[in-house]
């Protein structure tokens, strides 16, 4: 017990070295002349990629619940923080130095709470429903977001009172500090990382292995599904937030189209349903990727696809499975302490569990 | 204009689109009575089949032939297609996988055909030419009766051929119970490659209506019309084959309607553009009404 408890506090002091050590490799990357604006926009990219990709990972890995519609609740956060933001500095509040960094984290917040209210109105009806019949009554609601988005009139133009329906919503400040982004993206992943390891986290896991087993445990299966997918909205709504102030200044309902759902439902799938460091990787890397591979751009998809095949085909857990990244295991591994536990038991029980369904 | 007249050619209208969901709808619904597995790609294959037609009108128009006759390559081509994505990813994937690995390799065999077409052909749309000249009759255009009647007639076969021929039966035990198909000598993987060849043929005259209708191909064409069919194939209850034919027709004719009158019945609050959406949602209140859909039920035919 003893061991445990020293284990943890040793594991917090760790990560904390870990972030602060990321956060002087930011600053020598700000500092270097690697930081012009297209690699800073990269890296915006992999930050709200990443918030994404992770959330989406809550109710499609943890939960085995499978969503197509959460850009829906992207653009939500997306169009909502706008707004917000918008509305300040009309309202004459000053966007630069402190005040900016206010009113950016209050216009995610705002993002995020609306994009849960909606997850929570989707969910409470969607997850009546399970498996294939879930994952195409996310797809509409994700569509009729997007419809219903694109059809009012301050969600385009230049937005509230002037707002033209159906035109790309322009004028968004630029609220692309490297410093916050990367930090409200390590929050969000903390976050998400603690929600996942929480009794809450453990009871979504139980439902994803067998729904009936745990409902008969004792867990409340729906309390525990709404809670998950709105959890996850929230944290999509976070993406979208980021998304929407990354530095063009511009927002329209065709970066929120099915397409781009099932583009982060691949990163998640080849990242390993469950594992949230898959989908960081998969995140950076797919984000990465075609930048560096500009000359094969037409061919991204492509790629993606048939990866997501072979992937199905062999390895049908993802890259990582439900193994998580520990700064802690990882130095242990160095010092040449044997890892406590293999995580691969619990991936193959999941297998045996779904075959029967 | 005559309002009367108008509804009159609405609903027409819906008619035309109707028949083409259905026939989309059908594909679905086949492969979903038979393997479980909403397959994605589905809608892909009516772009398979447009392209066909792209390049082999030409062909037949310089060989004298009728234009129309092009549909028999666009046929063959979809049958193929669907045979080997059956082969080559979902039955390999469903032998050792999940019901989600065999959700998400159709998603990704989806992409995989509309990027892949986009590499191969470019992101403009392609012209297909005139398929049929035909005179109007009456207010109607001659296209869209043609559309009708042609839907109406692929429906009557594949009906007959599900309830009459030996094939069709074998496809009816093997979506009732693999296990017990097999030990009655049906032979099950072949059963199911003659449906994912048989619902892409379906998919392949659609695209000629399509065709006709547009006369011209994107590669993005089968995702919105193939998420349409799906939801008329919902709508009427999946698994079962009138089902998707009245799911078809009830969706093509609520959109047409909706496009035309819900301006006027909301007084403007929603407009013509929120067609989708309106679609989406007679999906979303179906699947929580009841999710079997209209004819679905445990005693229903399935397919």
């Amino acid at each position: 017990m003893m061991k445990l408890k020293k284990d943890s506090q040793k594991g917090t002091l760790l990560n904390f070295a870990g972030i602060a050590v990321l956060f002087a490799a930011l600053l020598v990357f700000q500092q270097s002349s690697l930081a012009t604006p297209y690699m800073r926009g990269i890296l915006i990219q992999c930050c709200y990629v990443i918030i994404m990709v992770t959330s989406l990972n809550i109710p499609n890995g943890f939960m085995g619940q499978f969503s197509l519609g959460h850009v829906g609740f992207m653009a939500v956060g997306a169009y909502t923080s706008a707004l917000v933001t918008k509305a300040l500095v009309q309202a004459g509040v000053p966007y630069t130095g402190l005040p900016g960094y206010a009113m950016f984290l209050i216009a995610v917040l705002v993002g995020a709470l609306m994009a849960g209210l909606f997850g929570l109105m989707v969910s409470v009806p969607a997850l009546r429903l399970r498996g294939d019949y879930l994952a195409i009554i996310t797809l509409g609601f994700g569509e009729i977001i997007r419809v219903i988005i694109q059809n009012i009139p301050i969600a385009g133009g230049k937005g509230l009172a002037e707002g033209q329906a159906g035109q790309p919503l322009i004028g968004i400040k630029n609220f692309s500090n490297m410093y916050a982004i990367v930090g409200l993206t390590i929050v969000c992943v903390a976050l998400m990382y603690a929600f996942v390891r929480s009794k809450y986290g453990r009871a979504i896991k139980a439902i994803r292995d067998d729904e009936i087993a745990s409902e008969a445990a004792g867990i409340n299966t729906t309390y525990y599904k709404v809670l998950a997918f709105t959890v996850s909205a929230f944290f999509a709504g976070v993406a979208g937030a980021v998304f929407a102030h990354r530095g063009l200044g511009t927002l329209q309902t065709s970066d929120f189209t099915f397409v781009k759902s099932t583009e982060y439902v691949l990163m998640v799938v080849l990242g390993g349903m469950g594992s949230l460091t898959g989908s960081i990787i998969s995140a950076v890397v797919l984000s990465i990727l075609p930048e560096a591979l500009r000359a094969f751009a037409q061919y991204r998809m492509l790629i993606y696809a048939f990866l997501l095949v072979l992937m199905m085909l062999f390895r049908p857990i993802g890259l990582c499975g439900t193994w998580e990244f520990s700064l802690l295991d990882t130095l242990r591994g160095i010092r040449g302490h044997k890892p406590k536990k293999p995580q691969a038991p619990a991936a193959v029980k999941r297998e045996e569990v779904s075959e029967d369904a | 204009m005559n309002p009367f007249i108008l509804f009159i050619q609405q609903l027409v209208n819906g008619l035309r689109v109707g028949s083409i969901y259905a026939l989309v709808a059908l594909g679905y619904t086949m492969v979903y009575g038979i393997i479980r597995l909403i397959n994605f790609a589905h809608g892909d294959f009516i772009m398979v089949g447009g392209y066909t037609l792209a390049f082999t009108v030409p062909l037949m128009v310089a060989a004298g032939m009728p234009a129309w006759l092009a549909v028999v390559a666009a046929i063959i081509t979809c049958a193929i297609t669907g045979v080997l994505v059956e082969k080559l990813a979902y039955s390999p994937v469903r032998r050792r996988g999940n019901r989600m690995s065999s959700l998400i390799t159709a998603i990704a065999m989806s992409l995989l055909l509309e990027n892949g077409a986009q590499v191969l052909f470019g992101a403009n749309p392609r012209g297909v030419g005139t398929l049929f000249t035909l005179p109007n009759i009456g207010m109607f255009s001659g296209t869209t009766l043609l559309t009708i009647v042609l839907g109406a007639l692929v429906m009557v076969a594949l009906q007959l051929f599900v309830n009459k021929t030996k094939m069709g039966r074998g496809m009816r035990a093997v979506s009732e119970d693999k296990e017990a198909a097999t030990l009655m000598g049906v032979h099950v993987n072949r059963t199911i490659a003659i449906t994912f060849a048989v619902g892409s043929a379906l998919a392949a005259v659609a695209s000629l209506m399509y065709c006709a209708q547009y006369n011209q191909v994107t590669t993005t064409m089968g995702s919105m019309l193939g998420l349409k069919a799906f939801v008329a194939a919902v709508l009427g209850g999946i698994g079962v084959v009138p089902g998707a034919m009245l799911g078809g027709i009830l969706i093509g004719v609520v959109e047409s309607l909706s496009k035309a009158y819900i301006g006027t019945l909301t007084g403007g609050v929603i407009t013509s553009a929120f067609s989708d959406a309106i679609v989406f949602a007679i999906l979303i209140v179906v699947l929580l009404v009841k999710p079997a859909g209209i004819l679905g039920s445990n005693a229903g035919e399935k397919v």
